[in-house]
């Protein structure tokens, strides 16, 4: 693999291998520029995935060489509902390693839909909320998804239907297995006249581009894959971007700071090399890319004041932070008379679409969302969350254990998640992580109008359970999400630099040489399946910025 | 942990049931006899196994399929608190207080089931108790490289194939 010096100015540092950073390193690095792609994690199995551990108890315990999960033991974040509140240490954690979120994710791999993109025009906007159209259309993203879908490499089935976005190409491998829970909902969905497919996944079925198809192992999201069938970046989009000979990639570079100069244009940034008792490092570079993450990159840009970016960097609109989505979920979950054994393949099963568009009229609220059939339990899951109705401990503890496993189905649902300036990413003002950084601090209540869509699915969900003919059915509390790995919209892209972050080809507005390039960048959140839509844009983002940066400017 | 000792543990009194050796014996005869046939441990004592042990043996009892003492679970939790559960051995060390308080410092081994079963209902919100259970689950379910899980006894019970390799039809569903 290329070495840079840190001396060398490099034409692109990009700081993060998931989604949106590993698209960048790869197609930077194979139109000839100079890339060093940082990642705050670690190695894992990068290159030697058949060394991907499988074993339960050791993934739930990882040493901090085998994470892949950031640890918020170490990774500190605080949570709190609402600005008055003081925040309570929080559990958000994210993708950690080279590859990032993808090497972990569950993988499923929903584009957004039309509309998705300009639902304040089509359906009208919310008081007090910051629903906007995207400066982009479907139409302008479309050809992105494709090369998206074929270079990473997406199974899911090819259906017409107004429930799935258009595609000019079908996806390049067949689908996932349905599994016993897609059967038994696409059972439920004869009776109740719902649309099931299997799920649409970046995990191959077929050998692909000198991969090998899934095993259906069955320890899968959280885990690393060893036979490389998940389209992680680490196996699909690095080691191109590292053959090319133009791209390095320096794991345990945590960075603190993007550096400006007097000028007000991005230096480089400054990180601390782990593996070297945190030593701080200035990687001189002509262009940044921040692709960090929904929490970390806003959170990096608060980190990275200066005398001309007094409330952060490339913050003059102060919305950097802002309009946070954290993803909503919830549903219900059902015993069935015979084994369903889930533990087997992935974990995210057939999709219910029926409630993916708006209906506002019929509905009394806004938005939709994407039902999961699923009911994956790893023994000591399941052993330790026990089984419904039972005892916490002894015979009847056990009986019930014996008499429940592998019976068992979930719905978990991905719903609409309505932007509010309240919901935030900023810097605790006390508590500091343990490399002695601001932590991460998350602020959040859904709009009220969201729990109106989590109640629907979840009743829909315990509906569509006794339809399928569960001998039990219980419906999940209704909350919503504290954090986690599906974090959008906190650098939102727009055309108006008093009101969004970045521009429509993800340059900041107040940067000419910093991009942020991930969930963030989202104006609105879709169905809370963010990963493709992240990939497509950054296809797009990279292909505008190899142009300007070979005609000499990456002003565009 | 050898083979040997593990054939000699199944030997010595892995076939015979907590309720058999309370009916047959005097109780702390065979919590002695017991203790003489345990392995060596790194964290416990013996007599501290032993309470460890009878724990484990109520919160996932052996009755017509194998319980903790056959998955050998104990062994699991001992080398738990010097790997992974470290930071959990502070609340073992209180906990013998705490649990000897209740017993008037006999071993929970030597009282009858019904018995050990209302002393441990006594303190099973303490963090101590639900420590205890969640390593014995553990011990269960995770693989028998960990220490328990002898000969995957815990995973055939609840019909986890470790095989990690599958085909369709993956369950009674989706078969045809």
């Amino acid at each position: 693999m290329k070495k840079y010096s840190p001396n060398e100015e490099v034409d692109f540092v990009v700081i993060g291998t998931g989604a949106g950073g590993s698209v960048m390193a790869k197609q930077l690095a194979v139109a000839g520029f100079s890339v060093v792609i940082m990642e705050q994690g670690g190695w894992g199995a990068y290159g030697h995935e058949q060394d991907y551990n499988k074993d339960e108890l050791s993934n739930r315990f990882p040493t901090e060489d085998e994470a892949l999960i950031s640890d918020p033991r170490r990774h500190v974040n605080t949570f709190r509902r609402n600005a008055s509140e003081k925040a309570v240490p929080g559990n958000h954690n994210f993708g950690c390693v080279v590859g990032g979120g993808t090497v972990t994710y569950g993988a499923s791999s929903w584009r957004h839909l039309p509309w998705e993109f300009d639902e304040a025009s089509r359906f009208g906007t919310i008081k007090g909320t910051g629903i906007a159209d995207w400066p982009i259309t479907y139409k302008e993203l479309e050809p992105y998804y494709v090369q998206a879908e074929w270079e990473i490499g997406v199974s899911g089935p090819n259906i017409q239907s107004p429930l799935i976005a258009p595609m000019s190409k079908p996806y390049p491998v067949p689908p996932l297995p349905l599994k016993s829970s897609g059967a038994l909902v696409q059972k439920a969905a004869d009776k109740l006249g719902l649309v099931v497919t299997p799920n649409v996944a970046a995990i191959i079925t077929e050998p692909y581009n000198g991969r090998s198809a899934c095993i259906n192992c069955g320890m899968c999201s959280g885990y690393g894959c060893q036979v490389k069938a998940r389209s992680s970046s680490a196996v699909s989009l690095l080691p191109i971007a590292v053959a090319t000979g133009n791209c390095e990639i320096r794991p345990n570079s945590y960075v603190r700071e993007i550096s400006v100069n007097a000028a007000g244009r991005a230096t480089g940034v400054i990180y601390l090399d782990k593996k070297n008792d945190n030593r701080e490092v200035f990687q001189k570079a002509k262009c940044v890319v921040l692709a960090a993450n929904g929490t970390e990159s806003p959170r990096l840009l608060l980190m990275s004041k200066s005398n001309r970016f007094q409330h952060g960097l490339a913050n003059s609109s102060g919305v950097v932070g802002k309009y946070l989505m954290v993803g909503n979920g919830g549903g219900a979950s059902a015993l069935f008379a015979d084994p369903l054994n889930e533990y087997k393949g992935c974990v995210t099963g057939a999709a219910v679409l029926s409630y993916v568009p708006n209906d506002v009229k019929g509905r009394g609220w806004y938005g939709g969302g994407r039902m999961t059939a699923r009911g994956q339990q790893s023994p000591i899951q399941y052993g330790l969350s026990g089984p419904r109705g039972a005892p916490r401990w002894g015979a009847g503890y056990k009986k019930a254990l014996i008499e429940q496993a592998n019976r068992r189905l979930t719905l978990v649902n991905f719903i609409s998640q309505l932007p509010l300036e309240t919901n935030m990413v900023d810097l605790d003002p006390e508590a500091k992580d343990a490399w002695g950084l601001p932590a991460l601090r998350i602020t959040t209540t859904s709009h009220e109008n969201d729990f109106r869509a989590m109640r629907f699915f979840i009743d829909k969900s315990v509906e569509i359970l006794k339809a399928a003919g569960a001998t039990e059915v219980w419906a999940d509390t209704l909350s919503d999400s504290r954090g986690g790995s599906h974090a959008r919209g906190s650098c939102r892209m727009g055309n108006d630099p008093k009101t969004s972050v970045v521009n429509k080809y993800h340059r900041a507005h107040d940067v000419p040489n910093l991009f942020v390039v991930d969930g963030s960048s989202m104006v609105t959140g879709g169905r809370n399946h963010p990963t493709m839509t992240i990939s497509a844009l950054a296809y797009r983002c990279a292909e505008h910025l190899v142009k300007a940066a070979k005609a000499g400017n990456v002003t565009i | 942990m050898s083979a040997t000792r593990r054939t000699f543990l199944l030997k010595g009194f892995g076939a015979t049931t907590t309720a058999w050796l309370a009916a047959n014996w005097p109780a702390q005869v065979a919590a002695a006899e017991a203790a003489q046939q345990m392995g060596h441990f790194t964290f416990f004592t013996r007599p501290q196994a032993m309470e460890i042990d009878a724990m484990a043996q109520q919160i996932y009892p052996s009755d017509s399929t194998p319980g903790a003492k056959e998955a050998q679970v104990i062994y699991f939790i001992d080398l738990a608190l010097v790997t992974f559960a470290k930071d959990k051995q502070e609340i073992y060390k209180k906990g013998f207080g705490e649990l000897s308080a209740k017993t008037g410092g006999k071993p929970l081994g030597s009282f009858p089931v019904d018995q050990q079963i209302a002393l441990l209902t006594g303190i099973e919100n303490t963090p101590f108790f639900r420590t205890v259970r969640d390593h014995t689950i553990m011990g269960m379910f995770s693989a028998p490289q960990h220490g328990g899980n002898f000969r995957k006894v815990g995973w055939q019970q609840i019909g986890f194939d470790d095989s990690l390799n599958f085909r369709a039809p993956f369950g009674a569903y989706d078969k045809a």
